[in-house]
């Protein structure tokens, strides 16, 4: 194992102290690791909190901010946080109008937003929540808990944020947040395992010349192996799993994420041939964010999520935002 | 009977046999999960060794539901909720008694498992904790070594099983083949109780 770490025990608060001296714009609560915008609550406002493991950075703490998140509680590495966080992250940023949960369809992550949504409740705080479920690798719900949150969360977090900053009651939000998750669907696939600090050593064997389709943010394999491929080719196999299940009828968001470890050029190349696959199955695309967004620690990979966007969510996407992770037009 | 020393001898037991397989747990993890349930646990049960020692509780009751608190506010996860709810939904179901018969704990674990199927949404054969745990309740009344028999059984069986919940449910068939973390841990703690009944009978 070679990791630009301490000892990994401390990895999440160090990060968190080195997050907090490069963004004055966050107050960073490094013992409880919760990291909330330093103007909240925002008056008139409602709050959006969302959390979850450490790793899938810039997700969370990395999208709050003008625009985005108000709060966000950062578990440990691939764990969920704990009630505690997020409900003291509701009252940071709760202005009197209530406070949006936005949580990843992992049973860690439902079950401590849900007992911190009861916790916060009791102290008089309007909390509702949103399910992001968007990875259509999970196909067989009947076997599974669900289909997990994957990239869908940034559009979430995005357009929900934007609702937010406009002044749109807790209803409201919630309903836009709930349209992201219905109208957006992921697949994801890797070229590495994960290393997580406290394994030190690879999660999976994954041999060279091979990869793993329909792979979550966490380290686990995917659903099946198969021999390398080219871009092209990926590009094809990963948009026909994402329009399978999501039949656009207008123009589309598509983010194409790195997974940590692919550098830029591989996924600017790999953007090429979805937009290419995407005009040849007739998709048209309106905006395309290609980057490192919802990452799982220093695998090799790439997903791909798309959403149907109609003229309210590209307005509300095109809005200024102001995080670490995402910036524009402020 | 048993009393709250005793409750708190059987915490410390399995916080001392989860540091033991802590690695042991973390590799079955991250053969179906995210290589860290080990970890997390330790992390769990080094707060409820803490807490325990700081301020002993007075009953059984409260010996578990200071425990499965501290499980819920320092472990994250799934494991942290459902390890939490089991000792506080049976910390709860003692009820205040100063002691408390082997009958009472039985009923009250039957409670506290069932309030963890109920959190969870989960049923045995599922491959989950509850899979150890269902069948030691169900053992107990034959005494704690067949309660722990029949957990290490629960867990091995969850080998051949395909899981259903949790992490490893997104694996689907490649689930199969593996034993269960949750349900692996779930059999050291009904074996540091059985450890800790022999233990006092003995004294």
């Amino acid at each position: 194992m070679r990791m630009l770490i301490n000892v990994p025990e401390t990895v999440v608060p160090d990060a968190l102290r080195g997050m907090a001296a490069a963004h004055p714009d966050l107050t960073v609560d490094v013992e409880n690791r919760v990291v909330v915008r330093r103007d909240a609550p925002v008056t008139d406002k409602v709050g959006l909190v969302s959390g979850g493991g450490s790793g899938h950075e810039p997700l969370h703490a990395g999208f709050v901010g003008p625009g985005m998140l108000d709060a966000a509680c950062a578990g440990e590495i691939f764990t969920s946080p704990v009630p505690d966080q997020m409900t003291r992250a509701a009252a940071a940023v709760d202005a009197g109008r209530g406070v949006l949960f936005i949580v990843k369809n992992y049973t860690g992550d439902v079950l401590n937003f849900d007992m911190a949504a009861d916790l916060a409740q009791d102290e008089g705080i309007q909390v509702a929540k949103v399910l992001v479920d968007d990875d259509v690798a999970v196909t067989d719900s009947l076997y599974t808990a669900g289909r997990r949150g994957v990239g869908a969360t940034l559009f979430v977090e995005k357009i929900a944020g934007a609702a937010a900053d406009e002044g749109a009651p807790l209803e409201r939000v919630e309903a836009l947040a709930r349209k992201v998750v219905e109208s957006s669907r992921s697949f994801g696939i890797a070229l590495s395992a994960v290393t997580t600090p406290a394994k030190g050593s690879p999660t999976f064997d994954l041999p060279d010349g091979e990869l793993e389709m329909g792979i979550g943010i966490h380290g686990e394999p995917g659903r099946e192996r198969r021999p390398m491929m080219t871009s092209h080719e990926i590009a094809d196999v990963t948009v026909d799993a994402v329009l399978e299940d999501l039949r656009p009828s207008g123009p589309v968001l598509a983010l194409v994420n790195g997974m940590g470890a692919t550098p830029l050029i591989e996924l600017y190349g790999f953007n090429a041939e979805v937009q290419r696959a995407l005009t040849e199955r007739g998709v048209s695309v309106a905006r395309t964010l290609v980057g490192n967004y919802v990452t799982s620690l220093d695998m090799a990979g790439v997903s791909l999520t798309l959403c149907q966007a109609d003229e309210e969510l590209l307005r509300l996407w095109d809005a200024p935002v102001r995080t670490p992770g995402l910036r524009w037009g402020m | 009977m048993l009393d709250a020393e005793f409750f708190r001898r059987w915490m410390l037991t399995t916080a001392a046999a989860v540091d033991r397989e802590a690695d042991r747990l973390t590799e079955l993890d991250s053969a179906i999960g995210d290589a860290d349930h080990g970890a997390n646990l330790k992390r769990g049960f080094t707060a409820v060794r803490a807490a325990l020692t700081e301020e002993p509780p007075q009953t059984p009751g409260a010996v578990l539901v200071l425990s499965g608190r501290q499980l819920i506010s320092k472990v994250g996860g799934a494991s942290g909720p459902l390890y939490g709810t089991l000792l506080r939904a049976t910390g709860k179901a003692l009820g205040d008694d100063v002691e408390v018969t082997d009958a009472a704990l039985r009923a009250a674990l039957d409670e506290g498992v069932g309030a963890v199927a109920k959190l969870g949404g989960a049923a045995p054969g599922d491959k989950t904790m509850l899979d150890a745990l269902t069948p030691a309740v169900a053992a107990l009344g034959d005494g704690y070594g067949a309660a722990r028999a029949a957990a290490g059984k629960g867990a091995e069986d969850t080998i051949p099983l395909r899981a259903r919940k949790g992490r490893a449910s997104y694996l689907g068939e490649r689930s199969i083949g593996h034993q269960d973390p949750g349900a692996t841990s779930s059999a050291l703690l009904v074996g540091a109780l059985a450890d800790t009944a022999e233990a006092v009978s003995g004294d």
